[in-house]
């Protein structure tokens, strides 16, 4: 693509943002802004970030997602099957394979993730282990992955799922510690960062393109969808654990009365 | 001299961001796959292209740590004093609205979807037809998670609570999801996960934790976030009713 067309673009989508932000702050509060060259800079380097960042995409993190679509599922890598059978969804081993392990691993170490983990485990009282929940986000991104991707080999309308996650989600909902539900839900905004979502939707684009029998259009979208909810899920699930857990030993142990339950781990370490 | 380390650290932290995807790619290539890559893909242009898109994420985060978020969280504040809710409101909507349009996942991911949904033949196959779906995609994303900031920041005045809010979104999903057009539905379920990334979370929560800081009787952690669960659920039922109501709309301004 032209690199002076992706420049012009980006200027016209970031104008908007500046637009508000500066008709607010000299219509609407009426106070200069603050050291404006460092903000003029700032303003200049989102607009050449986008741009560069936009032209790799293309150039690089997109085909690259196509590239890992198209040959995991070609018919030389997929096991041999005898003459005029129908393949089994069993044979792309390797595409769910592949999905659970870039879901995991673009998770994990999502800085905003961590960020909120800590902040997690400070609201709960010590209950959540930081380190378990980013596990859990992670495992939960990474199944709605492998997820998407047996959905688009199955051809299964997207809706089923969607639906089945709700209900799951809305039954955690009613069940779980009020104080973790928030930052549930906002556990499954957290793990799809700019540089996952681009990966995703072409590895769902290409998996529905290369799989006979699927369309682009309605098989490759939803995996961003999954990626987002089932996050949601395990948070609240180890929550429920977490909660269970702490609350069986103080009932052997009658001497912990108080309603804020510590992990032993924190107690040892306070003695 | 400070400037430079902090963005040599933040070169560092989007390389971090990169390395997994970059890792588990070259892993199955050379041990699973092992195949040549084909012609079109010199290996020389990806890395290029990893390059572009380490240099880009780093320039841009920068920059918006210089320029938009300062002044993004000082107009906050200056709104959340002010006392009036109608113009608290109405900045709500204007941060959401302008924070999603520059979100860099949703120019992506609504170009790949027009590309998609031209290709089936939905709107007509030219690159002109291309764009203005994929900005009237991207217009009515920006719309529905302005209107979910404002549901969000009114939910913080009256403490409605969460999850009964989110679950009445869900229901509302999944009644408009048969009315849609099939061949939307993909992509109105993918819009609400592509909408929140780097400008959108980092302004948004922003704004929910200075509101709920500066109202009595509200707890910052419990009512500060919630505005990104809103914004996640909002653009599915927007660019589902939007498959409802107005993709004949905009197939005939085509034509």
């Amino acid at each position: 693509m032209n690199m002076l067309a992706i420049f012009w673009g980006t200027l016209r989508d970031i104008l908007p943002i500046v637009a508000i932000i500066f008709g607010f702050q000299y219509l609407v509060i009426r106070k200069p802004v603050k050291r404006f060259l460092k903000v003029a800079i700032g303003f200049f380097m989102v607009w050449v970030g986008l741009s560069f960042f936009l032209i790799g995409l293309e150039q690089a993190l997109f085909p690259m997602g196509e590239l890992m679509a198209s040959q995991l599922t070609h018919p030389d890598f997929l096991p041999a099957m005898t003459e005029g059978a129908q393949r089994h969804w069993s044979d792309y081993y390797w595409v769910y394979i592949f999905a659970f392990t870039i879901g995991a691993s673009t998770t994990i170490a999502e800085p905003s993730l961590i960020a909120v983990s800590i902040k997690a485990g400070e609201i709960s009282g010590g209950t959540i282990n930081p380190f378990t929940l980013r596990l859990a986000v992670a495992l939960g991104m990474a199944f709605g992955i492998t997820l998407g991707a047996w959905r688009i080999v199955m051809g299964l309308p997207l809706q089923w799922f969607v639906l089945g996650a709700y209900c799951l989600v809305i039954v955690q909902t009613l069940r779980s510690p009020k104080s973790i539900i928030p930052l549930a839900f906002d556990a499954g905004g957290v793990t799809t960062s700019t540089i996952t979502v681009p990966i995703i939707a072409a590895l769902g684009l290409g998996l529905a393109s290369s799989i006979p029998g699927r369309s682009a259009l309605m098989d490759g979208f939803g995996m961003i969808a999954l990626a987002c909810l089932f996050p949601i899920i395990t948070v609240m699930g180890y929550a429920q654990i977490a909660r269970w857990q702490s609350n069986r030993p103080s009932k052997i142990q009658p001497l912990s009365g108080t309603s804020v339950t510590k992990p032993h781990q924190g107690d040892t370490h306070a003695l | 001299m400070n400037f430079i380390h902090s963005l040599a650290l933040q070169i560092k932290n989007s390389l971090r961001d990169l390395l997994p995807v970059v890792l588990v790619m070259s892993f199955f290539q050379t041990l699973v796959i092992q195949q040549p890559l084909p012609d079109t893909l010199a290996l020389f242009d990806l890395a290029l292209g990893l390059l572009f898109v380490v240099i880009g994420l780093t320039l841009f985060i920068k920059g918006l740590e210089l320029g938009l978020f300062p002044l993004g969280e000082n107009l906050a504040r200056a709104f959340v004093h002010k006392g009036s809710v109608v113009w608290l409101l109405l900045f709500a909507f204007a941060l959401g609205f302008g924070s999603t349009v520059a979100e860099p996942a949703l120019i992506a991911v609504a170009a790949r979807a027009a590309i998609v949904v031209s290709e089936s033949g939905l709107i007509e196959n030219s690159s002109l037809a291309q764009t203005s779906f994929a900005f009237t995609l991207r217009m009515i994303v920006a719309l529905s998670v302005g209107t979910a900031v404002v549901v969000g920041v009114l939910r913080i005045f009256k403490g409605w609570p969460l999850h009964l809010m989110i679950i009445g979104g869900y229901i509302l999903v999944l009644l408009l999801t048969p009315l849609a057009p099939a061949e939307l539905v993909g992509i109105a379920y993918d819009s609400g996960g592509v909408t929140t990334s780097t400008i959108t979370v980092p302004l948004v929560t922003a704004l929910g934790v200075g509101l709920a800081t500066a109202i009595k009787g509200r707890n910052p952690m419990l009512d500060g976030f919630g505005l990104i669960a809103f914004a996640s659920v909002m653009p599915i039922i927007f660019v589902l009713l939007f498959g409802i109501v107005g993709l004949d709309l905009v197939a005939e301004g085509r034509s």
